[in-house]
């Protein structure tokens, strides 16, 4: 670990990086604040009245609001809607803020003076002369048009027209052999659309394992295939599919997806259930066992825990009232939950860490961040002191930890953890410049002050002494620190 | 195009006509409808609508009142329905039930969709089953192109990414043709192609087809723009899944850039409400601190600030003239100013709060790590612990992507291990996401793949490139190997920097990811351009799974004098980021000429992850 702290500190001192750092007492914040502070005395000056800045897109022209336009239909239009929509004009940017705008639009004047371009210039002269009307056309003309029931396009025309959106009877392709020409036109042709317009030709008008069959060796057909019936929700036809192509794991994972659709618990619990035995990798299926585990446990323990709480009878859930529930979250945060509320229970219990901790086989490392983030946020010390000490066979007490201490110190003082506490932790942390950052910034005088003895650094402390308190314990200590001549300063 | 020193930079063209082309269309379309109509809008198409027209607009064409498609059922007295609609099965059969709701409860009305940018025939087939073909008129919008800047243009499918990267379908294939037909004829021709990925060149070659048709009436034109680079995005997912750092890309990954405009906060704006902003070259603070490095910004921001009180400050001892003079000719632009810039040293200090909150510092730190491939073991337990203490189920992804991109795959071991923490993290149902994450080929395990590259590299040795082409394309059908380690050797994209990299003076493209790292698809351009064709590139292009290409259109006039020679359209198929438009800006700067961007949809790491997502249907 140290030496891992080490080669750190060494990469941000010593390499090209070294200009910039996100670190709350840098310089540049501070410029930073300087420059706020600057640009906020000249409000009183340049108060916000008539600026239009939210208004001027890059043309210059006003940005209209439309998007502000439907917020107001949907709030007004009618009464019945439900709070999503007032949610998002409670939201509301500043679009509300400003009148919708006349603009002085005209058609004609569009495309006045826009003659650079020699190509452009037939199309803009055709365009002031008579109006959009005549131009539009050219943009778009009724695909009706070019309906063309009785033609004999070969496959390859076929696939054109259908590129550029025209209609095209696909139903004379009526052999096996056609069809697959047309399919792999459309292939070859590139546009994902016809592709897909040919294979829902293609499998209205053959049986689908002869489908199947053909796709299994058109790669991209089959992509496009899949992709539509996912889209369309056609589930027994995409397992079929799957099941024909032998892609166990996609229809086991295309099964379970549709666990997101199910709204009911009871429902999803028991549609997970089913889930176990579909055909997983072994790895999945124990993911898969646990999901539905982890469902099973969290009715329980929300059933319970919602008894629990409308009695009123139990002190943590009337002193905390829980914000939301337990159901459908991820296991950490149900750990954290019942070492929130449940901390205290036997092993026996469905709700308590342990037995979590143990059915789940949650690893130490997570277990102990999950644990300490939910004993501080109560402020339990004592909780997180027993977190951390280990007995050895001497009946020794030693505090270990699975993750780096200064970790424990930032969840610790992320909870305003006071500095009897804090220090505790501050002391234990390997690195001794870390050690050194974290102890001066959240005031833990007295692990500064040892660290400093130990370093034999006698400038560092003596300079320390104007951050302490006048006649103060720590400056009192600094000063029998200072005058112990045993201690052989390195400076 | 040749990169002959520093000259100025041309002028990109002018896309407000592109603008006005797809509004005029629009008005067209819903004259077509005559009288008075509602009009429903896909929720996806608001924002891009707003950029182009606005409600009086609308107004002027009669539509009546505005809703958003959604699943809730429409109550209006309108006889007259408008849909705009992007071709989704989904949208089909929302406005079907109201067809026949209607017709259930006797009502007539008159219904329009208007597809944008074009229909699909599945969409058809929708309405066909519903029985309500025929009831229904339909049209398209082709709004293909939407500038979201000076030198960007969108075409706001952001769901092209999912449909063609892991689906496989190349349904949006022909709509990118004919985006590129549009801008060919208006700015083109473009005398010189370049392209690399499967869809890049599909895209080319159906293009291509629609021009021959055409009949080239752009011959012997003059063109404003004289080169296109075509680049699919799983070319290069390294660069997009990094953290940005330059300043418009950190706005973006914090607060997310819509359609070029941004909702800053109540934690932003100090005051109770939220501001919408226009984030463009004509915003005369953002414009100037956009490609800066976060770390320039902020000297910037305050040097600007002493500036505007200076100016401030010029009233005292002004007699009245004088102030009348500063009240009429400068007040408002120092005001606009002022409030620009709070914004922005707002937005900066929003930014770094949240950064110092979720230790930016280390993660970039595991990041560059990851890039230059030491102390793998390190970050992937900085990222296990991410995943253990639930920060953010995006950034967890994303690094565990970084760490497989850049390694080739997880080792199995690691694979299962973070598969199942994230799993206890952030919800079971992830188990989907993973599935899709290895589909992708975003996230994957090493395996017997390993053997299969062996046999690879033998067999291509041995055969022509491009039939080793298709063979590497026959052994990984949609997920590639990404061999990030090797390209990155090949290209020298980690930069060897002796001392410090100086962020404000910037060297090279890897300023962008604070001189750590040279985006992989921006110097592939810019070495492609260099050398004007993949003339000794073929080791990175084989690495990169080939479908390279570069074609020279005889019969466009080559001029070397002609400004169009130093423009280029980079096309980026499944999204560009911020942090790539800045380097190539950077680029462009540097050797004279100008890019512009044409992409699917502005991208981020954050975007790409939750399109991975399954959600409820």
């Amino acid at each position: 670990m140290s030496r891992a702290r080490a080669d750190e500190e060494e990469y941000w001192h010593s390499s090209k990086f070294r200009a910039f750092t996100f670190d709350d007492e840098d310089d540049e914040l501070s410029q930073l604040k300087e420059s706020k502070r600057a640009v906020n005395s000249l409000r009183d000056i340049v108060d916000d009245d008539d600026d239009d800045l939210e208004r001027v897109s890059w043309s210059g022209e006003p940005v209209g609001s439309i998007s502000w336009s439907i917020k107001e239909t949907a709030s007004s239009s009618t009464s019945s809607l439900e709070s999503r929509d007032s949610s998002l004009q409670k939201g509301s940017s500043s679009y509300a803020a400003f009148p919708k705008q006349v603009s002085s639009y005209s058609l004609s004047s569009l495309f006045k003076g826009r003659n650079r371009l020699p190509s452009f210039q037939s199309l803009s002269d055709a365009l002031s002369d008579t109006g959009v009307k005549n131009y539009a056309p050219e943009l778009r003309r009724p695909k009706a048009e070019y309906k063309d029931y009785s033609s004999d396009w070969s496959p390859k025309d076929t696939v054109r027209r259908m590129q550029r959106g025209k209609i095209c009877s696909l139903e004379r392709f009526r052999s096996l052999q056609d069809k697959l020409v047309l399919l792999d036109e459309a292939v070859a042709g590139h546009d994902g659309n016809v592709i897909t317009a040919v294979l829902i030709f293609l499998k209205r008008t053959l049986r689908r394992e002869i489908l199947f069959r053909e796709l299994e060796v058109r790669q991209v057909a089959l992509c496009h295939l899949i992709h539509f019936l996912k889209e369309t929700g056609e589930q027994k036809l995409l397992l079929d599919l799957l099941r024909f192509l032998d892609r166990t794991e996609e229809v086991a994972l295309s099964q379970y997806r549709e666990h997101l659709n199910i709204q009911d618990v009871e429902k999803r619990r028991e549609f997970l259930k089913g889930c176990i035995g579909l055909p997983f990798s072994a790895e999945d299926t124990s993911h898969i066992q646990d999901h539905y585990t982890l469902l099973e446990r969290q009715i329980i323990i929300e059933a319970n825990d919602r008894h629990l709480e409308m009695a009123g009878q139990s002190e943590i859930f009337r002193k905390y009232p829980r914000k939301a529930s337990i159901l459908n979250m991820p296991l950490v945060t149900t750990l954290f939950y019942s070492c929130f509320y449940h901390y205290t229970e036997a092993e026996g219990t469905f709700s308590s860490p342990t037995n979590l901790k143990k059915t789940f086989k949650i690893p130490d490392k997570q277990y102990v961040l999950t644990a300490l983030a939910a004993r501080a946020k109560l402020r339990a010390w004592d909780d997180v002191d027993a977190l951390f000490t280990t007995k050895n066979w001497l009946g020794y007490t030693k505090k270990k930890a699975p993750i780096g201490f200064h970790r424990v110190v930032e969840i610790l003082q992320r909870n305003n953890a006071p500095v009897q506490v804090l220090q505790e932790y501050v002391r234990l942390v390997e690195d001794v410049e870390t050690r050194l950052n974290l102890a001066t910034k959240y005031k833990c005088h007295d692990v500064v002050i040892e660290t400093y003895r130990d370093l034999k650094d006698r400038i560092q402390l003596t300079a320390y002494k104007c951050k302490v308190e006048r006649g103060s314990a720590e400056e009192e200590k600094i000063n029998s620190v200072l005058n112990n001549t045993q201690i052989r300063w390195k400076n | 195009m040749a990169f002959a020193g520093r000259r100025d930079v041309p002028e990109p063209p002018d896309f407000g006509i592109l603008k006005r082309l797809a509004r005029d269309q629009l008005i067209y379309l819903l004259e077509q409808l005559p009288g008075k109509k509602d009009l429903f809008i896909e929720a996806d198409l608001m924002s891009p609508l707003d950029r182009i027209a606005n409600v009086s607009i609308l107004k002027q064409h009669e539509v009546d009142k505005l809703y958003k498609v959604d699943s809730r059922p429409a109550l209006s007295t309108s006889d007259q329905f408008c849909f705009l609609v992007r071709p989704r099965i989904k949208t089909m059969r929302y406005i079907a039930d109201i067809v026949n709701a209607d017709k259930m409860s006797g009502r007539s009305r008159k219904y329009k969709i208007i597809f944008s940018p074009q229909k699909f025939y599945a969409c058809e087939m929708v309405l066909e089953e519903e029985g309500v073909f025929g009831d229904v008129t339909c049209d398209e919008w082709s709004f293909y192109l939407l500038p979201l800047d000076e030198d960007i243009i969108s075409m706001e499918l952001p769901e092209f990414f999912r449909d063609y990267f892991l689906e496989g379908d190349h349904r949006w294939i022909n709509s990118i043709a004919r985006a590129l037909q549009l801008l060919n004829s208006l700015y083109g021709p473009f005398g010189k192609a370049y392209g690399i990925g499967r869809c890049a060149k599909m895209s080319y070659e159906l293009w291509r087809d629609l021009e021959e048709e055409s009949e080239g009436d752009g011959q012997g034109r003059r063109p404003e723009i004289g080169n296109i680079f075509l680049m699919d995005r799983d070319t290069d997912y390294v660069t997009a899944l990094c953290s940005q750092v330059v300043y418009e890309g950190l706005v973006d990954d914090t607060f997310r850039i819509k359609c070029g405009s941004v909702d800053f906060g109540p934690d932003v704006t100090s005051s109770d409400k939220s501001i919408k902003v226009l984030l463009n070259a004509q915003d005369k603070v953002f414009s100037q601190i956009r490609n800066e490095h976060f770390s320039s910004v902020f000297g910037f921001l305050s040097q600007k600030s002493r500036n505007l009180q200076a100016q401030y400050d010029r009233r005292r001892g002004m007699d009245i003239k004088q102030m009348k003079n500063f009240v009429s000719q400068e007040l408002k632009g120092l005001k606009q100013e002022h409030r620009l810039l709070s914004l922005h040293i707002g937005a900066c200090e929003s930014i770094m709060k949240k950064k110092t909150k979720q230790d930016f510092q280390e993660m970039i730190k595991a990041e560059h790590s990851l890039l230059e491939g030491f102390d793998i073991r390190e970050s992937t337990s900085f990222i296990e612990e991410h995943i253990d203490r639930q920060v953010s189920p995006i950034e967890s992804l994303r690094l565990m992507c970084l760490l497989s991109i850049t390694e080739n795959g997880l080792v199995p071991k690691d694979y299962r291990s973070l598969k199942t923490q994230y799993l206890q993290s952030y919800g079971p149902e992830h188990l989907l996401t993973f599935h899709n994450l290895k589909r992708i080929g975003l996230l994957t395990e090493q395996s017997a793949g390993e053997t299969l590259t062996a046999v690879e590299s033998r067999v291509s040795k041995l055969v022509t490139d491009r039939a080793a082409g298709k063979i590497t394309d026959a052994f990984n059908s949609l997920a590639r190997r990404s061999n990030f380690r090797a390209i990155s050797k090949k290209l020298g994209l980690i930069p060897r920097v002796d001392g410090e990299y100086d962020l404000k003076m910037p060297r090279d493209m890897a300023y962008v990811f604070s001189g750590a790292y040279i985006p992989l698809s921006c110097k592939i351009i810019e070495q492609v351009l260099e050398r004007r064709g993949w003339l000794g590139l073929e080791e990175v292009v084989r690495l990169l799974n080939g479908n390279e290409f570069s074609v020279s259109d005889s019969s466009v006039e080559d001029n070397p004098a002609w400004e169009s020679q130093r423009i280029v359209l980079a096309v980026f198929l499944g999204g560009c980021t911020f942090s790539e438009i800045a380097a190539l800006r950077f680029l462009g700067k540097e050797r004279g000429c100008k890019f512009i961007f044409l992409t699917t949809a502005i991208t981020s790491s954050a975007r790409m992850m939750e399109a991975m997502i399954e959600a409820k249907a």
